[in-house]
């Protein structure tokens, strides 16, 4: 099989508000395939998006080793909630993570034709739908050309229409682009219809109970397909995968 | 859907009441109304006190107009905002920088919080003395002793600011690799903002009234030198006169240059409905 990165996470641990240690991951060990599109599946609050913080360089404090090229890699992150800079405009919110040495303004309208945003690059965030908003976060990730690109749940808290819209976009977008793609999800038919590779996490503290490949071709990922995919995997693990 | 097409948004946007001329006519009305209240007072104070304690603003404005002709009161207002000019500025980015290192770390906030605790309380003329006394009858030790005064109070609000900034906007900066200037630039310093803005409004008027002792103590020329001449005389039409100037020019400075540099800066805030 092609290259991957290799991450053994031995312990994370966080603390509560009265100090009190809370052990969140314990002997995690997985692997990301070079290119591939992977997803992490678990139940809620299980430590699927401290995995992704620490991979990203976010969380220093834990133990165990990270493949080393994950540190050097050029890397994009689109979080939970847009986090887009309310006092920039959307292009300027492009244009700032891209490096000062590119020619940005062609780079920006670029980015966000390919959003669909064309002409809304004037805007501020606030005059945004949290769709529109998504989609800035998106041109923003693939905009910095990304080695690997982490996604934090990016089409939650959108109607379902809207966020299989989202779905095909990212989709379109990383095939053009390629990148290493790493996401977070607890929604397991979009794991199915997106990922190379689903990622299966236990409850707190959090290991890797099992790593499915998604061997159907994307082509072939349609409803009935995708349904019977992931009923079959929540009956393997009622415990870990809501119906 | 979120998802809302952008003819939609265009026509959302027409939809959304603007501040319109009527609202705009209605404040400025209300603050000319406010503006005639205060003379009508001063008037009433002219009838009860008379006119040698409380001249009439027809009279102050007079010697205005005199003090001006002659070039007395351009010169020694000119002097005042020039010191006032130069303590706020020192004043605003000595204390900016002290507050974002105190919000920012826990360690200087420990080492810095006592000598913070000190300046706030040294009473404004023990500071003034002793930098006249030190460093002697100088521009410079004038406008140390003001700036010294202010550097405290801008340093506590911009704390303040530091210490709310959102971290999930350093995470955003940090994944992306912002440079040291740009996460300064577009991501700390529009969150200090509104923590600047009242540090500075707060600045400008106790700065002005520093500088007025100052001039008082050691000092040649400024409206708080004149003051002190015409106290002795007991001139109040004269200490009102040169009083007065000053209220408009600072009143001039918060209309003309304050409100619209603040506008522009709010100008990404939703507009309330």
């Amino acid at each position: 099989m092609s290259d991957a990165f290799a991450i053994e996470i031995a312990a994370k641990t966080h603390f509560d508000s009265d100090g009190r240690p809370v052990p969140v991951l314990r002997d995690l060990s997985m692997e990301m395939k070079v290119g591939a599109f992977t997803c992490i599946v678990g139940p809620s609050g299980c430590g699927k998006t401290t995995t992704m913080r620490i991979l990203a360089g976010l969380e220093a404090e834990f133990t165990g080793t990270i493949d080393r090229r994950l540190s050097t890699a050029r890397i994009s992150y689109a979080f939970q909630e847009p986090r887009l800079l309310p006092w920039r405009t959307v292009a300027q919110n492009v244009a700032l993570a891209l490096g000062d040495a590119k020619p940005q303004s062609s780079l920006v309208s670029e980015a966000l034709t390919d959003v669909g945003l064309v002409g809304l690059g004037e805007r501020y965030p606030a005059q945004l739908s949290l769709g529109q908003a998504r989609r800035v976060s998106l041109a923003r990730a693939f905009a910095v050309e990304p080695d690997v690109l982490f996604l934090d749940e990016p089409f939650v808290s959108l109607d379902e229409a809207g966020a299989q819209r989202l779905r095909a976009l990212l989709l379109d977008l990383w095939q053009r682009h390629g990148a290493t793609v790493l996401m977070v999800t607890h929604n397991v038919r979009e794991a199915v219809q997106l990922a190379d590779q689903i990622v299966l996490f236990t409850e707190r503290p959090a290991k890797v109970a099992d790593v499915i490949d998604v061997k159907l071709p994307r082509t072939e990922r349609d409803e009935v397909r995708i349904s019977e995919f992931a009923r079959k995997l929540a009956g393997r693990y009622p415990d870990l995968i809501a119906a | 859907m979120a998802d809302i097409p952008s003819d939609r948004l265009a026509a959302m946007d027409g939809a959304r009441p603007r501040p319109g001329l009527s609202k705009r006519t209605v404040k400025s009305l209300l603050t000319v109304g406010s503006i005639a209240a205060f003379f009508a007072l001063w008037l009433l104070g002219t009838w009860a006190l008379g006119p040698r304690l409380l001249p009439d603003p027809l009279a102050v404005l007079q010697f205005m107009v005199a003090e001006t002709r002659s070039g007395e009161l351009p010169y020694h207002l000119g002097a005042t905002l020039a010191r006032v000019v130069a303590a706020f500025v020192l004043a605003m980015s000595i204390g900016t920088a002290i507050g974002l290192l105190m919000g920012r770390s826990k360690l200087a906030d420990t080492i810095l919080e006592p000598w913070l605790i000190f300046l706030l309380n040294a009473p404004a003329l023990i500071v003034i003395v002793l930098a006249y006394i030190w460093i002697g009858l100088t521009e410079s030790a004038a406008i140390l002793a003001v700036a010294i005064n202010k550097i405290p109070n801008v340093t506590v609000t911009i704390r303040e600011g530091a210490r709310a900034l959102d971290p999930s906007y350093q995470e955003m900066a940090r994944v992306y690799r912002f440079s040291r200037t740009k996460v300064l630039r577009d991501v700390v310093l529009p969150q200090l903002q509104p923590f600047i803005a009242a540090a500075a409004r707060s600045g400008i008027a106790l700065i002005w009234k520093i500088v007025l002792v100052v001039e008082l103590l050691g000092r040649s020329n400024g409206v708080g030198f004149q003051i002190h001449l015409y106290f002795q005389m007991f001139d109040v039409k004269a200490i009102l006169g040169y009083t007065l100037a000053f209220v408009i020019v600072m009143l001039l400075v918060e209309f003309l240059a304050v409100q619209p540099l603040e506008a522009r800066a709010n100008r990404w805030r939703p507009k309330p409905a």
